[in-house]
């Protein structure tokens, strides 16, 4: 599942952040803001127009990240 | 590492507090925040240790990886890797983490480290995350990481004593190591979480009040409506608090003008005094409450955390009129000035999202308008109330700085149509916790403000009064000359070869020629015009705001207040375009559209309201 897709309050860890070209710059920052495999995160709110852009909670660090950037990790779901 | 001057970098991940540990260390007061990206430059700083020993103190912009995406973190990266021009690399690094984010910033420790250069560890606000319960065990760190590592509160006095101590005696110096593949990246994170669960304990991953604020401070309906009601109390409470102060001024001046006229014989040098300094200059000089209050909000709101969730609620606005949610703090200090505004777009990293937000950063209503704007409306615009508790002259006010976001509205999606491109553009975009602002940091940003406005006052502003004066006075009429003697002026002359280009603006020649000065600095047009108005004569006893009314209808002071809006002024701002962009291509785009935009929006508004009054 993607984690643009995660629905809001919902737990879920981090699988991994793809490329979605070679040497994407956006996917590299992505992995050293600690989007990396079994990092919890959670969708904590929703931009006003569109649901976009969203804010992650990872770690104790929280992102706003636009839906196409989001759509760059997978996460899963797992009963904590 | 030998004795005598020692250099040291601070650095560390956005918003950890390196600015605050600087300011605290050197006696400094360079600008603190609580949002990503204040500090853009390098900056320098020294002082001594107990020993004696005289250390050099750099302050570097935040990153959060060393390698670097935009403007602001590449100057990190170059200053760090020796590679900066003229900066020999430094002898030794201080890396500031904040204590209650850890996850994310030993990451910046860690890559830091491998870089081969002495390090200390500074865990910065270390009382926040004992509020929060969170418990580091500090040796423990120390033996993981293989750093020194002291705790700072870098708000607190005194609180750098461990870390200054601590630089003063040796550091050993890491292992070097290149980080050059995913693969040693990930390890970095596996480092990380290690690291954490054996030396730090966190009740909570996140502060119980940053949760609750945020519920209401993001909700898509009320998150609205609280920006939208926050801006508003900032633009009345300019208007109400400031007016009064601003009033009281102008009549001390007025006083000192006429005792002044008492004292000393009739003659230019009366006249220059009288009219030109306490005149042209006392009536700049009383914006100076409004400039202070506007800034108080400013500085408040930018110390609170809370314009990151501004920029988070208007992202996907502003995305669709070409512009970031990253926009939004840039333009917001525009409101200040558009000088640092422009500069503040280094923290935005893709080019064409920089570039639009420099060049609609202009149409920001800055404080220097402030003093036209203040004047014209109260000159013009009746001090009725609307709706009970509104007053029209706030409202006016309110409706030219939404002029200027609409105008950059507009033209943010212009250059978007033009320059249309199909790479994507990102956010990405950290949101900190809340902070109650300090008391002491607001009155320091207020003290700069006010010195660096008395500064321009007493520099570029005087003596723009004094040349105005000086060509409205002289040459002297000619004998047997007909008419007001100011006409005879090359003050006159100008103003009126000028009013051809202005008249169908409905300015008369006395404002076509305050926009000259104006260029140079835009507070200037208001002593301007008071010069111009008191050597011809016109001024009476009222002040420069019954002059006005006396000599130019609603229309034309409506149509100036317009041109005020959008009109490309202040040659500084210019300057920086020039500056940040490397372009002097922009610096044309700029000043025409701006000067196309001011001329079709007064000569409508003049036309307009002549034919309704």
């Amino acid at each position: 599942m993607r984690l643009s897709e995660l629905p809001k309050g919902t737990d879920a860890v981090v699988d991994r952040v793809h490329d979605a070209h070679a040497a994407d710059p956006i996917a590299q920052r992505l992995r050293d803001l600690g989007f990396v495999d079994g990092e919890p995160v959670r969708v904590v709110a929703l931009g006003p127009l569109g649901a976009d852009p969203l804010l992650i909670q990872i770690g104790s660090t929280r992102f706003a990240l636009r839906r196409s950037e989001a759509a760059r990790v997978t996460v899963r779901r797992e009963a904590a | 590492m030998s004795a005598g001057s020692l250099r040291i970098a601070l650095v560390g991940n956005p918003n950890c507090g390196k600015t605050a540990l600087f300011n605290l260390l050197t006696g400094g007061r360079q600008k603190v925040a609580n949002y990503a990206g204040v500090t853009i430059e390098r900056k320098e700083g020294r002082f001594t240790a107990p020993s004696g020993r005289v250390l050099q103190l750099l302050d570097l912009p935040g990153t959060y990886s060393l390698e670097a995406n935009s403007p602001d973190e590449q100057i990190t990266r170059d200053v760090l890797e020796g590679k900066y021009p003229g900066e020999a690399r430094p002898d030794l690094i201080v890396c500031v983490a904040d204590a209650t984010n850890l996850r994310l910033h030993l990451r910046f420790v860690l890559e830091v480290k491998r870089l081969g250069l002495p390090v200390v560890l500074a865990l910065n606000m270390v009382d926040a995350a004992q509020r929060r319960g969170i418990v580091i065990d500090v040796p423990e760190l120390h033996r993981r990481l293989g750093l020194p590592v002291v705790e700072t509160v870098a708000v607190r006095r005194g609180g750098a004593l461990a870390l200054i101590e601590r630089v003063d005696g040796d550091v050993p110096v890491a292992a070097a190591a290149r980080l050059d593949d995913t693969a040693s990246r990930a390890d970095l994170h596996a480092q990380v979480r290690e690291i954490l669960s054996a030396a730090v304990t966190m009740p909570r991953q996140t502060a119980a009040m940053d949760d609750a604020l945020d519920r209401w401070a993001l909700h898509p309906v009320f998150g609205l409506a609280i920006l939208a009601v926050v801006m508003f109390l900032v633009f009345q409470a300019v208007y109400s608090a400031g007016k009064p102060m601003t009033d009281v001024i102008g009549e001390g001046f007025g006083w000192l003008g006429t005792q002044a006229a008492t004292l000393m014989p009739a003659g230019p040098l009366q006249s220059l005094i009288v009219d030109g300094l306490f005149g042209g200059l006392g009536t700049v000089i009383g914006f100076l409450p409004e400039i202070l209050v506007l800034f108080f909000f400013i500085l408040a709101l930018e110390e609170s955390g809370y314009l990151p969730r501004a920029a988070f609620l208007l992202d996907r606005l502003m995305m669709s009129v070409g512009l970031t949610g990253r926009s939004f703090i840039p333009l917001l200090s525009s409101f200040a000035c558009a000088i640092p505004g422009i500069m503040g777009t280094r923290s935005i990293q893709d080019p064409r999202d920089r570039l639009a937000t420099i060049l609609v950063a202009p149409l920001m209503t800055c404080s220097a308008r402030l003093p036209v704007y203040a004047l014209l409306i109260g000159a013009f615009i009746p001090m009725h109330h609307v709706l009970g508790i509104f007053n029209l002259q706030g409202l006016v006010l309110f409706a030219l700085y939404l002029a200027g976001i609409l105008g950059a509205m507009a033209v943010g999606w212009v250059i978007k149509r033009i320059h249309r491109d199909k790479s994507e553009h990102a956010l990405l975009m950290e949101l900190p916790s809340y902070r109650m602002p300090k008391l002491r940091d607001i009155a320091i940003g207020l003290w700069e403000r006010g010195a660096i406005f008395l500064k321009r006052l007493t520099g570029v502003i005087l003596a723009l009064t004094v040349l105005m004066w000086f060509i409205s006075t002289f040459p002297s009429p000619p004998a047997g000359a007909v008419g007001p003697a100011i006409n005879y002026s090359f003050a006159g002359y100008l103003g009126h070869g000028l009013q051809y280009i202005f008249a169908p603006l409905g300015f008369n020649w006395q404002i076509s020629l305050s926009l000259i000065p104006a260029f140079a600095a835009r507070e200037t047009a208001v002593a301007a015009l008071a010069t111009v108005y008191a050597v011809g004569g016109d001024a009476g006893t009222g002040g420069l705001a019954h002059a006005l009314v006396a000599n130019f209808s609603l229309a034309s002071a409506l149509s100036l207040l317009v041109w005020f809006a959008f009109a490309p002024q202040c040659m500084s701002t210019l300057a920086v375009i020039r500056r940040e962009t490397h372009s002097w291509r922009n610096v044309a785009i700029s000043f025409s559209y701006m000067f196309a935009v001011a001329y079709a929006a007064s000569l409508l508004t003049y036309q307009i309201t002549r034919l309704l009054t």
